[in-house]
């Protein structure tokens, strides 16, 4: 500020006048919004504390009767009994969100490269809205999808395809005879977080620079030898960031998941089990038999778990993110 | 004339808009062809149509043919691997592969497999970086990424990269325009040198450095070839008006 201030003041013109020029209104105007903006910035920040703080004291009840290895390690919930065990929920979560993945990612990536790297302009014209449209529909769609398609798929396909294939591989075991379960709530997860995971994997794919696909090509490689060695390389953490995104965003997915997930709370072995993801819980049970003691708290606290478990993986994801940045060159 | 490239009434389009318009022409085996004209005339254009790379563009079309060693590359059973292993290019800007300095003249040989065992691959980096006029800067750190290279060195790395897939012909577009004055004399000693080895077609846009590198001239304007021949004729004694103003620094 002093600088400008002796520069103004050795300009002849505005010697005699006030030589602030902090007080000029067009000075004051960008210093407010450079604050308003920062304060925005700020606010999501204060928010999570916020409703973390806010699960926190309203869990509080429960927290400070249970040992918290009691809460995260006890298998069982009984509510009536005054016994509230959050593992099937964590462990349920953790199964529908992984099947999920595992069935998403592998294919987005495929169609993220054929889009990025294979495909003409007019047919990646043509398909990129198609995928975000994807996107749009609303969460309710999926679940009634689910119950009229993809249960049935289990009941019908799937689970005598495990039965007399997979049967001796216990992730694969059949155990109970409806269709509802963890492969039907990965199913309808990976069709909604796919678009996410492609138009993110896409976009990381235009990032890399032709210069580098062409001096691969140059050397008389191969369309697909690039790929591999140049393009997949410089893309993997974009990759990770895209695969994040899409477990942040099936963590938390509710009701498209509760419709189909049979909601028993289990612990589950096989992804033909039933499982109560912890939204499931929260969206199902909040506001009713709110009279018995603990109950509002256990909710509560269920959700704070949900928050830190997902805050924990983004943590320990954008670890892994900087360690894969820097490794790679350049 | 031993004419290792021949381009038959070669016609290539961007679009609808065409950029080489029925373009004849041979280059002499182990010389320096050097492409010149002004901006726009299609001698980029034509050096991509050598080694393919003009289909990378989507929405062009080309007719006609380029026979390298008398063999059409466009043909349908024609590899376009095998084109560009055996024409190889010096891209504009150097293009350091995200990789260390080692792993960048190892890449060709690797993807080709063209040698036995680690050994062989590790005398072969250090030979093509020695002709590349590299060797002795970077010996000491193979395996530092090849971006912390300078601009220069870079473009010889490239240039060894290049090489090390054993091409018969070496493309250059604009190779020095982004090197220092320093680099880009590095640059022409070393196709200098290596023009006995290699065909080398070198498109350029200033004249001095066409008179320093021509065995051959081939002349372009608005996508035709105006003039083609030994470079002691075309920049001693023009046939073509355009030609003759160019070099006088007309346009």
């Amino acid at each position: 500020m002093s600088e400008s201030t002796s520069i103004f003041s050795s300009n002849p013109k505005t010697e005699g006048r006030s030589p602030r020029p902090s007080a000029a209104p067009r000075t004051r105007r960008d210093q407010a919004a450079r604050r308003l903006f920062f304060i925005m910035t700020l606010l999501p920040i204060i928010l999570i504390g916020i409703v973390a703080f806010a699960l926190l004291v309203r869990a509080w009840p429960i927290l400070s009767v249970y040992p918290l290895s009691d809460l995260l390690g006890g298998t069982v919930w009984k509510p009536n009994d005054g016994i509230f065990g959050f593992q099937p929920f964590i462990i349920g979560t953790i199964w529908v969100t992984i099947v999920g993945l595992l069935l998403a990612v592998p294919p987005c990536i495929l169609v993220s490269i054929y889009l990025a790297e294979y495909a003409h302009a007019r047919t990646r014209t043509l398909a990129k809205p198609v995928l975000d449209l994807l996107a749009a529909i609303p969460p309710v769609v999926y679940g009634v999808w689910g119950l009229l398609a993809i249960v049935p798929f289990v009941d019908d396909v799937a689970a005598p395809f495990a039965e007399r294939w997979l049967g001796f591989i216990p992730i694969f075991e059949v155990t109970q005879p409806t269709g509802f379960g963890i492969l039907a709530g990965g199913i309808v997860l990976a069709v909604m977080i796919a678009p996410l995971i492609v138009s993110v994997t896409f976009e990381v794919f235009l990032t890399v620079p032709h210069d580098l696909r062409h001096a691969s090509l140059a050397m008389g490689a191969t369309k697909w030898q690039t790929i591999r060695n140049i393009v997949l390389p410089q893309v993997l953490p974009g990759i990770i960031a895209a695969v994040v995104l899409g477990a942040s965003r099936a963590f938390g997915e509710t009701i498209a998941v509760l419709m189909v997930v049979g909601n028993v709370a289990n612990i589950p072995t096989s992804v033909f089990d039933t499982a109560y993801p912890l939204p499931a819980l929260i969206a199902n049970n909040y506001g009713e038999m709110m009279s018995i003691p603990l109950y509002d708290a256990a909710l509560l606290g269920a959700a704070l778990v949900l928050l830190v478990v997902i805050l924990i993986f983004n943590i320990l994801s954008t670890l892994v993110l900087r360690r894969v940045a820097r490794r790679k060159w350049a | 004339m031993d004419a290792h490239i021949q381009v038959k009434n070669l016609d290539a389009y961007y679009n609808k808009q065409q950029a080489l318009k029925n373009v004849n022409i041979e280059i002499p085996k182990n010389q320096i062809t050097v492409i010149m004209g002004p901006s726009g005339c299609g001698k980029t254009t034509l050096l991509k149509t050598f080694n393919r790379f003009f289909e990378l563009t989507e929405n062009t079309k080309l007719t006609g043919e380029v026979l390298v060693d008398g063999q059409n590359i466009y043909d349908k059973d024609v590899d376009v691997t095998e084109v560009r292993k055996v024409v190889g290019l010096l891209a504009q800007r150097p293009s350091p592969l995200p990789m260390s300095i080692y792993d960048n003249v190892v890449y060709g040989m690797h993807l080709h497999k063209m040698k036995k065992d680690r050994k062989e691959y590790k005398e072969a980096v250090r030979h093509y970086l020695e002709i590349a006029g590299l060797y002795e800067e970077v010996k000491k750190r193979m395996h530092d990424p090849a971006t912390s290279l300078s601009i220069g060195q870079q473009q010889r790395l490239c240039l060894a990269r290049g090489l090390a897939v054993e091409p018969e012909i070496i493309l250059g577009d604009e190779p020095t325009s982004a090197l220092d004055p320093i680099s880009s004399q590095n640059i022409e000693a070393r196709l200098l040198e290596l023009k006995q080895q290699y065909t080398t077609v070198i498109v350029t846009h200033t004249l001095r450095q066409a008179k320093r590198l021509a065995d051959y001239v081939i002349y372009m304007y608005l996508g035709e070839v105006i003039e083609s021949g030994p470079a002691k004729e075309v920049f001693g004694n023009p046939k073509h008006e355009r030609t003759k103003q160019y070099l006088e620094g007309l346009f």
